[in-house]
């Protein structure tokens, strides 16, 4: 065939190098709406669920068990359930139905009843419904901040630039197992330079992680992963009580902890029982609640690349993200993974979080150049930060970033590098020289860095694991050299673990260090007028970009 | 080394093109077709000079190509052939109670004289596995199968064989394309119903006599 020249540009478009599919229904391959979703329904016998969406219990798996006796409430079930999934729906998108009523009804509902009043509903519904619906008020963001080296110096200052930037939460992982401690602590200590407050976590194989924020090193944590159907749970050598066993391992030190679940893991992995990618993750999110744990990280995470090549996909993942706040859990809510080579793709797809606002919208944006990102890349990386800072100022949305000028960057930079490099003479790991620190202060990313010695690294990586460092041998060096703001931030956060307030639902910390949580910052929405709003002083520095010329710059003699 | 982002894009690229040109033309399935023979139940061996190779459920019978369209024919010769330029002789087993490449790669290594095993699926997800390991740990493991070159396969054979002798040989190198993700994901997850499809939970893995026509 001759080939229009037409569509040979369109070939050569971003979006098609993306791989799309249609649906397959039969073994789970479609986001939403599957004839074969089990259909609504509920019995309640003695205050016990004996019947879940045409399940009789003698043949619930592990899942269904669960969530019939940890997450139902018997006493409002069979209220619920009798509501018309249209009428369920209305209330979401309704501004004049308040959030609590929703949240009482929602522990009544089955996961195929959720399923069913989503497919009701389009996506500017879905964003309203998660406006009112989000726990904290205040909508906020998180961050990842890796690199292909696991270098620390370059966390540290990539660390105290984000925080400075606004992220509330980061989190950091490794290309190479054992430099986790060092990781984790050039986190910390540069996080805690660019804001006191920050929250940092370290993703790791499930016992690393718990140790070193027992230790003080992290303050919370976020891969506990949940599933949708019994094989891939118990894949993984887990079941739903093992993992509430964990999460109760984390409240028990006073650690912050959400779940990770999310759309389409169950098709990846080849056993979706024939059911919608939406309704697995419905049961995930119901797990979630049911084991007692504050908030949950969803949005397809890992496997957006799934709902993403199928209709209607990045609505259900929008929809996940809408039934974690119902279940009045806190969000994380995704935008964390490369899913499209399409810029335009990319953002539509952001937009739905940003736009309502979520707990954390990306869960996490990029703080480093994607080509460092160690969970894969992300859906935006530091290269789009003004992009964001534009679309805020657009849109007038609070995105949790916030504008900023090179010179505030360079010495928030520069500090932390410094600060890690005196923590590191201190606690006798190998140095950090003063040319690391200038690379550093100035990098794009890791290709401008020097090289350290890996295996010295290592070792004293490990070292630092059996002498048993924790967070207050950290404050100790930090004070001794002179960093006594950065030791005050440190230790800021070692409080937070004996007081236990960041426990609380959707909590994040300022830099005075309250907490503000779904408590004390509760998401009062009811439309126009309400829930969270710019304040003046907000919108002022969202306003004022740094490219944005002041009039005054086109007098005779100022500029052009 | 210090990896850029651009050039392991140009690799990836160089690389895809490449399977493609060798897919596009049927030669090369005419040239060899896999042909299977089923000799039983595979067998624990105890003599030290041998690599199991386990083929997961679909592989060359239900899927005849990776998920890039690298010939099965093909890539099975070059992982035997890896095997034996190190002086040693591949065995190659069908593993059927499983569609995971850790699971499959843990049997053929229990089962290898030598206690190392290589798996692979349909798609070209392919592990180095050793009998003492946890099923979920791994010698090497190549997880981008749309990275995977025939060369990339040999070199896999070549390093289970240099374990097996003992050796410590440096790991192969391995590409990471971050964009892998949303170009291949769905069809990765595809591949892998197809081949699931054809688990069998509790059987035995059959040894195969391999033969190349």
């Amino acid at each position: 065939m001759k080939r229009s020249k037409r569509f040979e540009v369109l070939d050569e478009r971003p979006v098609n190098q993306d791989g799309f599919i249609q649906e397959w229904p039969e073994v789970g391959l479609i986001a939403m709406e599957n004839p074969n979703d089990p259909k609504p329904s509920i019995q309640i016998k003695d205050g016990k669920v004996c019947e879940l969406d045409g399940k009789k219990r003698e043949d619930f798996d592990m899942i269904d068990q669960f969530i019939a006796d940890y997450y139902i409430d018997p006493t409002v079930a069979e209220e619920a359930m009798a509501i018309s999934d249209q009428a369920a729906a209305k209330m979401l998108c309704d501004v004049n139905c308040p959030r609590e009523t929703i949240v009482r009804l929602v522990k009544g509902f089955t996961p195929a009843k959720v399923v069913a009043i989503f497919n009701q509903m389009n996506v500017v519904e879905m964003m309203m419904a998660l406006q009112k619906m989000r726990a904290r008020k205040t909508p906020s963001n998180q961050c990842h901040i890796t690199n292909v080296a696991d270098n620390p110096v370059l966390i540290a200052a990539d660390g105290a630039e984000a925080a400075f930037r606004g992220f509330d939460e980061m989190e950091t992982t490794v290309g190479v197992v054992r430099y986790a401690p060092f990781n984790a602590l050039a986190l910390q200590v540069g996080g805690q330079v660019g804001r006191g407050g920050v929250l940092i976590q370290c993703a790791l194989e499930e016992a690393t992680e718990l140790l070193l924020g027992m230790r003080g090193i992290t303050a919370y944590a976020e891969t506990i992963s949940v599933y949708g159907t019994e094989q891939v749970f118990t894949d993984g050598d887990d079941t739903p009580w093992s993992k509430a066993f964990l999460a109760s391992a984390y409240a028990s030190r006073g650690l912050k902890m959400r779940f990770t679940s999310g759309t389409g893991s169950e098709v990846q992995m080849g056993y979706a029982e024939g059911k919608s990618m939406l309704y697995l993750e419905i049961r995930c999110i119901m797990l979630t609640k049911g084991a007692g744990v504050q908030g949950l990280q969803n949005g397809s995470i890992s496997c957006i690349g799934v709902p993403a090549a199928v209709p209607s996909g990045i609505r259900a993942v929008l929809a996940e993200n809408l039934f974690t706040t119902m279940a009045d859990l806190e969000v994380a809510s995704g935008n964390d993974q490369t899913f499209s080579h399409s810029p335009i793709r990319r953002c539509a797809r952001t937009m739905m979080q940003f736009l309502p606002g979520t707990d954390f919208i990306f869960s996490g944006y990029s703080g480093v150049p994607n080509y460092d990102n160690m969970f894969a890349g992300s859906n935006f990386d530091v290269d789009d930060y003004d992009d964001y800072l534009v679309l805020q100022r657009d849109l007038m949305v609070d995105g949790g970033l916030r504008p900023v000028t090179e010179e505030e960057v360079i010495a928030i930079r520069n500090k932390a590098a410094r600060a890690l490099q005196a923590v590191f003479k201190e606690l006798g790991f190998p140095e950090i020289t003063e040319e690391e620190v200038e690379a550093a202060t100035y990098a794009h990313g890791s290709k401008d860095m020097p090289h350290r010695n890996v295996v010295e690294d290592l070792k004293a990586a490990q070292d630092m694991l059996k002498r048993g460092i924790t967070g207050v041998d950290v404050v100790r060096a930090l004070a001794k050299n002179g960093f006594t703001d950065v030791a005050e931030n440190v230790l800021g956060m070692l409080r937070q673990r004996v007081s236990g307030d960041y426990l609380h639902t959707s909590s994040i910390v300022d830099k005075d260090f309250n907490v503000i949580s779904a408590v004390n910052d509760r998401n009062d929405y009811q439309g126009p007028g309400t829930g969270y709003r710019l304040n003046k002083e907000r919108w002022d520095e969202i306003k004022n970009i740094g490219s944005a010329l002041s009039p005054d710059y086109f007098d005779r003699g100022k500029g052009c | 080394m210090q990896i850029s982002e651009e050039m392991i894009r140009e690799i990836a690229l160089q690389v895809i093109k490449e399977m493609e040109h060798a897919d596009a033309p049927q030669e090369a399935a005419k040239a060899a077709r896999l042909v299977f023979k089923e000799v039983g139940v595979a067998p624990k061996h105890t003599n030290n000079d041998e690599v199991v190779i386990a083929i997961c459920p679909a592989f060359g019978v239900y899927q005849d190509a990776t998920i890039t369209g690298v010939l099965h024919v093909e890539v099975l010769r070059e992982l035997i052939a890896g095997v034996e330029e190190e002086g040693l002789k591949a065995r190659v087993i069908r593993v059927l109670k499983t569609s995971d490449v850790a699971f499959a790669a843990h049997d053929a290594a229990k089962l290898s004289g030598s206690g190392i095993g290589i798996g692979i699926q349909s798609r070209g997800t392919t592990v180095i596995h050793q009998k003492d390991l946890a099923p979920l740990s791994n010698l090497e493991l190549f997880p981008q199968a749309p990275l995977l070159t025939l060369e990339t396969y040999r070199a896999i054979g070549k390093n289970a064989a240099k374990y097996a002798k003992g050796e410590h040989p440096n790991p192969v190198p391995v590409q990471n394309d971050q964009m892998a993700r949303p170009k291949y994901q769905a069809i990765a997850a595809v591949l892998h119903i197809k081949e699931t499809e054809h688990v069998k939970p509790g059987t035995k893995s059959v040894e195969l006599s391999v033969s190349f026509k």
